[in-house]
């Protein structure tokens, strides 16, 4: 292995005037500079929507609490779930794949790298419209500032007649136009995985998270459509008149919860599979061996990918359908434990009898199996029609979502942050801060979502305002509030770690893993350019031949 | 020299890989693709649910003639590829620009529709069920051949100013995948609006 170090122009950048650095980033085309935009910009709308969190939760620590008005509380769930989803999660995930896959499969950028600054453009002024409508939603009505109608907007509370002023339109708007951006990314990144691999690389040797990452593209292009169409109907119906939504014409308020669910239970997926490829490339690393059954993997997400598409009214068991879709819904719901199950399995079996190294990105990987399991099993119990009509719309279902976007998905972020950062910024991260982060986040995620479930079971109704004392729900929700103000603390320690880490960690060298995938090969951070002279691979673990010429993988795949 | 070099004896010579603005153009047909079918849905579900006249047996008229411009349209820029790979610039251009022609004839054919319909009896976006996901599906399909048009224009443009060469079939051919997906969606809109739905 050539250990030449490389000169990487760092005086150069350091001494141009900061407005031409600024220009630079503005006007970048480059695929890892967009990724860490991406990740900056969700990581500044995280801090955001934690805080928007936490305005909920303090209004809900003791009955009959006045912390903020009702009307501020609905705005405040609202636009704490629509960022969340659609300018955190969506975004940080899409700034991984921008920043991973190239090079992962050894290419020098994106398939089109101008769409891809396009569409982080378009993500990013998705969210300051979402946000201009604290100033601009109040229109000439005096109704309110933000949107206050749900994260998933059900009608005819979206009606021009019970939605006043222009709040509602800031929300429709800014989904629309992050939708864009969202759908020319996924464009992308199928056609980078698909026709940007370096020689070597047939589809049964890419990494699992270019394979992830590709089944989570098609998603979104078959999951943020139908969004898009809903939305302009929407608009349509609050400008021109239309009746889609309009009840009193002869329209459907049924129909908006289908369109919106056949995007919504995709977006799960399109969220918690990119998760599940930071695991497939976390776990392997950290126990010493190659993924247990790739091709199994690759299959159980491409079978999730399709039943995804129709398990969408598991979402609407309270509305009252037919008995004959209530029984589909539920069928496919279980189904799709079975490949969901295969690939925690196949996990577990990687691990199984590793060299397991618990550093920071494999704890947050741990921890995630445990609590993806759990989220999977409420889910399991909410997904069977009965138990549903009982606990529908209450903070059992609340818990449950956040078991898997924060238990599941978030903590293999955390994971894939500090598993990346070295790569990223050159240098290695604080340990001792990070395992600091990891056991206040686990404290924190365990008091808030585990004690959540149980005031659901007791009755408590998601989105209520306030609530009376001596109903068994005064202590569960205290303890809920107290977790997030421990899950704030390691968060803030997250970001210390990650700005000291920036500049004085150690310097991280190419491959602090002694990991196998290709982005190791390169120096730290990369070059613009990624490969000087593109490589060529023959198996999964192109690094692990470079490392082990007398046991290449390439002689058992 | 910046990346290791990882090149292993007897790797493949042969590596082809499909080319990128094909394999993007049917990410886009797709995307669309499942935006027409939430429209095409919910004018299926409404169907016969207008509380209010006019309805679509009484005011409908079948676009035949428009419609046989639009899809044969799909024939003439498929020759006009034919030609362009061939290096027959002259003809390509004819081609090229037959098909814009034909293009615009079906978008004054829906816009003298619209106008017959909105004058004559009185049915707009507004008045009922039918209104609303009537103007909004043909609409949707109407602003898509308008966007085609805008593009089969550019290049007729360039074209004309002679610089689009043989080397350039690739990529025409990438915008006619877009066209034909017009047509397409045309037939199923023809289908669901003027056949099931009067």
């Amino acid at each position: 292995m050539s250990t030449q170090s490389i000169a990487w122009p760092k005086s150069e950048v350091g001494s141009r005037p900061l407005a031409e650095r600024l220009h630079e980033w503005v006007t970048t085309v480059d695929h890892k500079r967009l990724g860490i935009l991406y990740i900056l910009y969700a990581l500044l709308l995280l801090l955001v929507g934690g805080a928007e969190a936490a305005i909920l939760r303090i209004q809900l620590i003791r009955p009959l609490y006045n912390f903020v008005s009702p009307q501020v509380f609905n705005r405040m769930f609202t636009m704490h779930g629509t960022t969340m989803i659609f300018f955190v999660a969506m975004p940080v995930l899409f700034g991984f794949a921008n920043y991973l896959i190239p090079l992962m499969i050894g290419a020098r950028d994106m398939a089109f790298p101008r769409l891809n600054a396009f569409s982080f453009w378009m993500t990013a002024f998705g969210g300051m419209l979402l946000y201009f409508s604290f100033v601009g939603g109040d229109g000439l009505y005096g109704a309110g500032n933000a949107p206050d109608v749900g994260w998933f907007a059900y009608a005819p509370l979206t009606a021009q007649t019970f939605s006043r002023g222009h709040s509602t339109d800031f929300w429709i708007l800014s989904l629309l136009v992050s939708g864009f951006g969202s759908i020319g990314t996924a464009i992308n990144i199928i056609a980078t995985v698909l026709c940007m691999r370096c020689p070597g690389m047939t589809l049964g040797k890419m990494p699992l998270l270019a394979w992830l990452n590709l089944v989570m593209a098609a998603l979104v292009i078959l999951a943020v459509s139908p969004l898009t169409a809903a939305q302009v109907m929407l608009l349509v119906d609050r400008y021109l008149g239309g009746h889609f939504f309009d009840t009193q014409a002869g329209g459907s308020a049924v129909m908006w919860m289908h369109f919106f669910w056949i995007f919504g239970h995709p977006e799960v997926y399109v969220l918690v599979i990119p998760a599940f490829a930071f695991a497939s490339e976390i776990i392997p690393v950290f126990s010493r061996k190659a993924i247990f059954g790739y091709p199994i993997m690759v299959a159980a997400t491409v079978c999730i990918g399709f039943i995804s598409m129709s398990v969408w009214a598991h979402h609407m068991f309270t509305v009252g359908m037919s008995s004959a879709a209530n029984t589909f819904f539920v069928l496919s719901t279980m189904a799709i434990a079975v490949p969901t199950g295969i690939k925690i399995f196949n996990w577990l079996a990687t691990m199984w009898g590793g060299q397991i190294d618990f550093k920071t990105p494999m704890l947050f990987c741990v921890a995630f199996l445990f609590q993806f399991l759990i989220a999977g099993l409420t889910g399991i119990m909410l997904g069977a029609a009965p138990f549903n009509w009982q606990l529908g719309n209450s903070y059992f279902v609340i818990a449950h979502f956040h078991y898997v976007i924060v238990g599941g998905i978030l903590f293999t972020l955390f994971g894939a942050f500090y598993y990346w950062f070295p790569k990223m910024s050159g240098r290695m991260y604080n340990e001792t801060l990070g395992k600091l982060h990891f056991w206040l986040f686990v404290v924190g995620f365990h008091l808030t979502f585990d004690f959540m479930h149980i005031p659901g079971i007791l009755g408590m109704p998601r989105r209520i305002y306030t609530y009376e004392p001596g109903r068994g729900w005064d202590i569960w929700n205290l303890i809920v509030t107290i977790g997030v103000f421990f899950q704030a603390a390691g968060v803030l320690v997250f970001i210390v770690n990650l700005l000291w880490s920036r500049r004085r960690g150690k310097i991280a060298g190419r491959d602090p893993w002694d990991a196998w995938t290709l982005e190791w090969s390169l120096p730290s951070p990369p070059p613009a350019y990624n490969f000087a002279t593109i490589p060529e691979v023959r198996s999964r673990r192109p690094l692990w031949d470079l490392k082990h010429p007398e046991d290449p993988d390439w002689q058992y795949e | 020299m910046s990346a290791l070099p990882l090149t292993v004896p007897e790797a493949n010579s042969q590596w082809n890989l499909p080319a990128r603005g094909p394999v993007a153009m049917y990410c886009l047909i797709a995307a669309e693709a499942a935006i027409f079918t939430i429209f095409v849905v919910a004018y299926i579900f409404y169907i016969g649910k207008s509380l209010t006249g006019p309805q679509p047996r009484n005011v409908l008229r079948v676009p035949i003639f428009f419609t046989v411009c639009l899809l044969s349209s799909s024939l003439t820029i498929h020759f006009a590829v034919k030609l362009l790979r061939s290096g027959r610039l002259r003809s390509f251009a004819l081609w090229w620009l037959l098909t814009i022609a034909l293009g615009a004839a079906f978008l004054a054919g829906t816009a003298s529709e619209w106008r017959h319909l909105i004058y004559d009896e009185g049915l707009t976006i507004q008045t009922n069920l039918f209104g609303t996901t009537y103007y909004s599906l043909v609409g949707l399909h109407a602003f898509h051949v308008t966007v085609g048009l805008l593009a089969l224009g550019t290049v007729a443009i360039f074209a004309l100013l002679g610089y689009v060469k043989q080397e350039h079939a690739g990529r025409a051919e990438v915008l006619s995948m877009y066209w034909h997906f017009v047509d397409v969606v045309w037939i199923v809109v023809f289908i669901v609006v003027y056949i099931v739905g009067r």
